[in-house]
């Protein structure tokens, strides 16, 4: 709060300070600095520095472009979830994807960015989002695998987010978090069911684990000796650890689970190294990660371009909504007027 | 939306259900309206990924959900409720056919929504106030189908009275379905109803919010050539067998498997 404080204090002065001097930035610079060493909150009217606004409104609307695309490969199960409970968990789970897409463009507007503007970018491909997303799901298990190791790593890298230096971006994912932590459990839940179903279902769970493990760990990003946007996000306390610490910690907490599912994962390096205290595991085909990336993966076309259609289609009732809105508020002035 | 709705559309409904209803009558009735909750549900979520707005993928999926809570609970009373859904044949339904109507474009679903939640709330206010088996079902029910007829009546006053396409949009989605609407005052044994009254309530109710929105009340019969109560004898339209191939092939697929 602080950071609130005094950044109020130094904008109060600014209305003097015509042309902004090179003391008077240095000083706004400084409490800025100073906030984020003492790990406080910066609020949106804070003074900020604008490569800090331009990083958080790529990682927040990456992030929220996620949730919205994310929808997609489960959705795919929605009408044929073999049970009516299953069916019941996987809509309030794509529901939540919707919500959480609504929280995070919130947070991303009040760094001065409009939603239209983000779903724009998003369906002119010139923002991403998660690579994950991009492969398909082909059996009723991958909505269990989705759950377990998709919304596991997600989890994994969003709650050192709760501490993100953003005070906005902080509060959506304590909120985010809570619901992803239950979707998890619900996967891993799922996936157990299958394990120990008949052979045909075990089968399902464990080609769907083949088929969604590797994605999953490339979630973290590229290895931190290639990761660009690391360092500087770190010393702004936007991430706290690095993309190789959260994997590392991912696949630490993933193994063991494994076991107890009853099913293996697909790596033969991967093993419990007692002296690391960690478990090793084989290396990451960065190829595909960075072919995903770049647009190459098996679903990415389908993805933005349903996407694409759904706001498109969609333009006339927004439209209409918009019209309507115009109209009755009209009436309203000039009944008031 | 919340980890606590979550928690509600996942809990209990299936182990605790209650016994079978013993009137037969209102087992029927129980089947016909549990179906009818059902089949909406699983065109509703056709929509997820495909809505207009964010927000309208939040409101059509929680609408489902509610939906799909019902026909647990009344399909619950009836048998099995997976077996229910998943294993009977496409005569054996009994929800009324303008539930199976195709998705179509928003308004048209918009037009599906409003004709069928004020049939829903009417229902299941009247339920509530009696004293039958399923009282306690519609007391729950009621309040969730107050919220779906008044999304239904917003978005059909802003189609209405929007632009000229979502105008044209609404009416037309109004007049197709407007002959699956005669289906919905049909006697249904066992519950005690009086269907006339509650057909006079629809309405008056459609017929107000329609006119509020600028459209045009349709001038054409409330029943087509399958007449009134097909549906419910389990008469269906075309398209509704290959929405059920859809939703039961996986469980189909695996006879006897827990899921």
């Amino acid at each position: 709060m602080t950071a609130g404080t005094a950044g109020t204090a130094v904008t109060a002065q600014a209305p003097g300070a015509h042309a902004a001097d090179a003391a008077a930035q240095a000083a706004r610079e400084a409490v800025f600095d100073a906030a984020v060493a003492a790990d406080e909150r910066i609020e949106p009217r804070d003074w900020m520095p604008e490569a800090y606004r331009a990083s958080l409104v790529r990682q927040i609307a990456q992030h929220a472009h996620s949730e919205i695309i994310g929808m997609q490969p489960e959705a795919n199960w929605i009408t044929r979830a073999p049970s009516l409970r299953r069916k019941a968990i996987l809509m309030a789970k794509v529901q939540d994807e919707a919500g959480h897409g609504l929280y995070l463009y919130s947070a991303a507007e009040t760094l001065g960015v409009s939603r239209d503007e983000l779903l724009d970018k998003l369906h002119t491909g010139r923002q991403k989002y998660s690579s994950i997303f991009n492969y398909p799901t082909l059996t009723w298990a991958d909505v269990g695998a989705i759950g377990w190791l998709v919304d596991g790593a997600a989890i994994t890298n969003q709650v050192p987010l709760c501490r993100c230096s953003y005070g906005p971006y902080a509060r959506a994912m304590v909120r985010v978090c809570k619901e992803e932590s239950f979707h998890q459990r619900q996967g891993y839940e799922a996936l157990l069911a299958l394990s120990r179903g008949t052979e045909a279902q075990h089968a399902m769970a464990q080609d769907a684990v083949d088929r969604w493990w590797w994605p999953s760990l490339m979630m973290f990003g590229p290895p931190d000796d290639e990761s660009t946007h690391t360092a500087q996000a770190m010393a702004w306390k936007i991430k706290r650890h690095s993309n190789d610490e959260l994997r590392q910690r991912f696949v630490d907490i993933a193994a063991p689970q494994a076991e107890t599912l009853g099913l293996t994962l697909p790596d033969p390096d991967l093993k419990w190294n007692e002296e690391r205290g960690h478990y090793d595991f084989g290396p990451i085909d960065w190829a595909e990660f960075w072919d995903v990336l770049k647009g190459n993966g098996p679903c990415n076309d389908q993805r933005i371009n349903q996407r694409r259609r759904a706001h498109e289609d969609g333009a006339w009732v927004r439209e209409a909504a918009a019209a309507y809105a115009r109209k009755h508020t009209g009436q309203h002035g000039e009944a008031q007027a | 939306m919340t980890a606590t709705d979550t928690a509600g559309a996942t809990g209990t409904v299936a182990t605790a259900a209650p016994a079978p209803a013993a009137d037969p009558a209102a087992t029927a009735a129980a089947l016909a309206l549990g179906d009818d909750a059902l089949v909406l549900a699983q065109r509703l979520g056709e929509w997820a990924g495909n809505a207009p707005v964010l927000e309208e993928e939040v409101a059509l999926a929680n609408i489902a959900l509610d939906l799909l809570g019902q026909a647990r609970v009344l399909l619950s009373l009836v048998g099995d409720e997976d077996e229910l859904a998943f294993l009977r044949e496409e005569r054996d339904f009994r929800n009324v056919q303008l539930v199976e109507q195709p998705n179509g474009d928003f308004a048209h679903t918009i037009a599906r929504q409003l004709y069928f939640s004020t049939y829903q709330r009417l229902l299941y206010a009247a339920l509530a106030s009696g004293d039958g088996p399923l009282t306690g079902l519609a007391a729950k029910a009621v309040k969730e189908v107050a919220y779906h007829q008044d999304h239904a009546e917003h978005w059909t006053l802003r189609l209405g009275d929007g632009t000229e396409e979502s105008h044209r949009r609404m009416q037309a989605g109004c007049d197709a379905l407007w002959r699956y609407t005669g289906e919905l005052f049909q006697p249904l044994d066992g519950l005690g109803l009086d269907t006339a009254a509650l057909e006079a309530a629809w309405l008056d109710s459609v017929t107000t919010v329609l006119t509020r929105a600028g459209l045009t009340v349709p001038d054409a019969p409330r029943t087509g050539a399958w007449r009134a109560g097909a549906g419910r004898q389990g008469l269906h339209t075309e398209s509704f067998g290959r929405m059920l191939a859809e939703m039961q092939h996986l469980h189909r697929s695996h006879p006897g498997a827990a899921w």
